[in-house]
């Protein structure tokens, strides 16, 4: 059975269908590409997935379990951790804690325990210190670990998140346009961290404008036009797809 | 780093320790007083604004359910003080619980609007209930008597409030690194990041909301009975407005900017005194000026200042 299934799913927004019936399978372990034109309903559909909006109609499901419309703080105890297109770090706090924030859920996160410091608390804390330095380095920004978030290059704060959804050690990890904005540099090793993650077992399901990136790293793609599926399969069928060409090159009439 | 987090910390206590010794008079004694029980507030009031940014401008309005718990529960109905004052506290802290849910749906100017209410509320019904309350003239207050000691003197006071604003600093240096702590700062900076990682932002805001608002009452009650008089003031709108800008001032986020603006603004009232009249003039001049060159609060931007956050 597959890790996530979304059946029909649809999504309305006054008179906009956001997302139309759109259904696939993501297996276990394998990252899964979402692409399409602008407004086509790729952070809509990882939206309605994450939980931030109640999807209109149908189904979405986790190892079986219905999750359509579970709040995200919810999701995130099922394993579900992702990205945002649009930073959303907490720019209040220094890099180190955005990503100790990522380990909330595994964390005794009592009042009283915290205000008093219980020793319990201070020595997991420490540990959870080291562990997050390790993520950051792992994302590649051992430079940034005693910076604070409100210091740091916006490439930099785009790996930042990615560190910080990892610390929740989810099962799948959700990346809302991982590279966009970057240099081609960056992007390259954007490309390898996924690439990383994936084999450390994690499902990565993708939203990228990227081409070359998705084309590289992605076991399957999905293919998003007006909120409908278009296509779906590996980079090679994809990319033969007419659809899918005529959707993104135009058509001649 | 975990270690200089603390020094601040020591040198209050140090402050504190000695401040007596070189305080000429009683009336500076008691100055000083009031203004560890208002940085006690106001540091329960930060944790509640400044670290998970939530407004609440009708703070005063606990800080009143906490004296007037103390004056009336003792005074008409002979309950011993400790028992009125942790009273006080269980229906600040009730009263909190059951606002939060709706009230934490709004943010922003609604969210600032809605305390607002709460706190008018709770001072229009001490200023009305004039059988119990005393009405627009207050009530006496009994002294504190815990068991058969009875705190009198302003030295006694001293060391109890100093006590109090230690441990108070002591926990909520804690509490802000703390796995809890840290929630609630991430709700501040993105309240949907931190839902993703699993925080329940309703859950988080409610539990800080009745944490400052149980803190306010048990200062409330202390105020109570150290001056020895409450009147419906205490729980007004201009207290409230008076413990948001010591957090503004002082700087959001900061625990140690909590006291600096606590101490500033108990202060500065007497310090204008000799501008007889003119006196409310400065003071508005002086924030004005302060919220122009110092939007952060003034312990932030010393600290900015000075190479250290």
């Amino acid at each position: 059975m597959a890790l996530l299934e979304v059946s029909n799913l649809t999504k309305i927004f006054g008179g906009v269908r956001a997302v139309q019936n759109v259904s696939f399978a993501v297996d276990a372990g394998i990252v899964y590409s979402v692409i399409g034109p602008n407004g086509a309903g790729k952070t809509t559909l990882f939206n309605l997935i994450t939980g931030i909006y109640v999807p209109s109609e149908g189904q979405i499901r986790l190892d079986g379990r219905d999750i359509a419309g579970v709040a995200p703080h919810e999701l995130a105890r099922f394993g579900m951790a992702r990205t945002f297109q649009n930073l959303q770090v907490c720019m209040n706090m220094t890099a180190l804690e955005n990503v100790m924030v990522g380990a909330h859920l595994r964390l005794d996160r009592n009042l009283f325990k915290g205000a008093l410091r219980f020793p319990s608390i201070a020595r997991r804390d420490a540990v959870l210190r080291e562990e997050a330095a390790e993520l950051m380095r792992l994302v590649g920004l051992e430079a940034f670990t005693d910076a604070h978030a409100d210091a740091m290059p916006y490439g930099a704060l785009k790996r930042l998140e990615i560190a910080r959804a990892l610390a929740a050690q989810p099962r799948v990890l959700f990346l809302d346009e991982p590279a966009a904005g970057l240099n081609p540099k960056e992007t390259g090793e954007v490309d390898i961290l996924v690439r990383k993650v994936a084999d450390s077992g994690v499902t990565v399901v993708l939203v990228e404008h990227d081409m070359k990136m998705v084309m590289n790293i992605s076991d399957q793609i999905l293919v998003l036009d007006y909120g409908r599926k278009l296509a779906e399969g590996t980079a090679a069928e994809v990319r033969r797809n007419p659809d899918v060409i005529a959707a993104y090159l135009g058509t001649h009439q | 780093m975990p270690r200089s987090r603390f020094t601040g910390l020591i040198v209050i206590a140090v402050v504190l320790a000695v401040l007596p010794f070189l305080l000429p008079n009683n009336f500076y004694l008691d100055l000083a007083i009031r203004m560890l029980i208002n940085a006690c507030i106001v540091l329960g009031l930060n944790l509640l604004i400044g670290f998970a940014g939530q407004i609440s401008l009708g703070h005063a309005g606990f800080v009143g359910i906490g004296a007037y718990a103390t004056a009336v529960l003792t005074t008409h109905y002979g309950w011993s003080p400790l028992a009125a004052m942790l009273a006080g506290a269980l229906g600040a802290g009730v009263l909190a619980a059951l606002v939060a849910r709706p009230i934490f749906k709004l943010k922003g100017h609604y969210l600032a609007m809605a305390t607002l209410g709460l706190g008018n509320i709770i001072s229009i019904i001490v200023r009305n209930e004039a059988a119990l309350t005393g009405g627009p003239d207050g009530m006496p207050v009994p002294a504190l008597a815990l068991f058969s000691f009875e705190l009198s003197g302003e030295k006694q006071w001293y060391w109890v409030v100093s006590g109090i604003l230690l441990l108070s600093l002591w926990a909520s240096l804690n509490l802000i690194n703390s796995p809890f702590g840290r929630a609630l700062r991430a709700l501040h900076g993105s309240e949907v990041a931190s839902q993703v990682v699993g925080v329940d932002v309703a859950k988080y805001k409610l539990a800080i909301f009745v944490l400052s608002a149980v803190f306010a009452s048990l200062m409330g009650s202390v105020t109570a009975h150290y001056v020895g008089f409450v009147t419906p003031n205490v729980a007004d709108f201009f207290h409230s407005i008076e413990l948001v800008t010591m957090v503004v001032i002082g700087g959001m986020a900061s625990i140690y900017g909590s006291v600096i603006g606590a101490v500033l603004l108990t202060a500065l009232p007497q310090a204008l005194a000799g501008f007889e009249g003119w006196e409310t003039v400065a003071f508005g001049a002086i924030l004005m000026f302060c919220m122009i060159f110092m939007p952060k609060g003034l312990v932030p931007t010393l600290a900015a200042k000075f190479g250290r956050r």
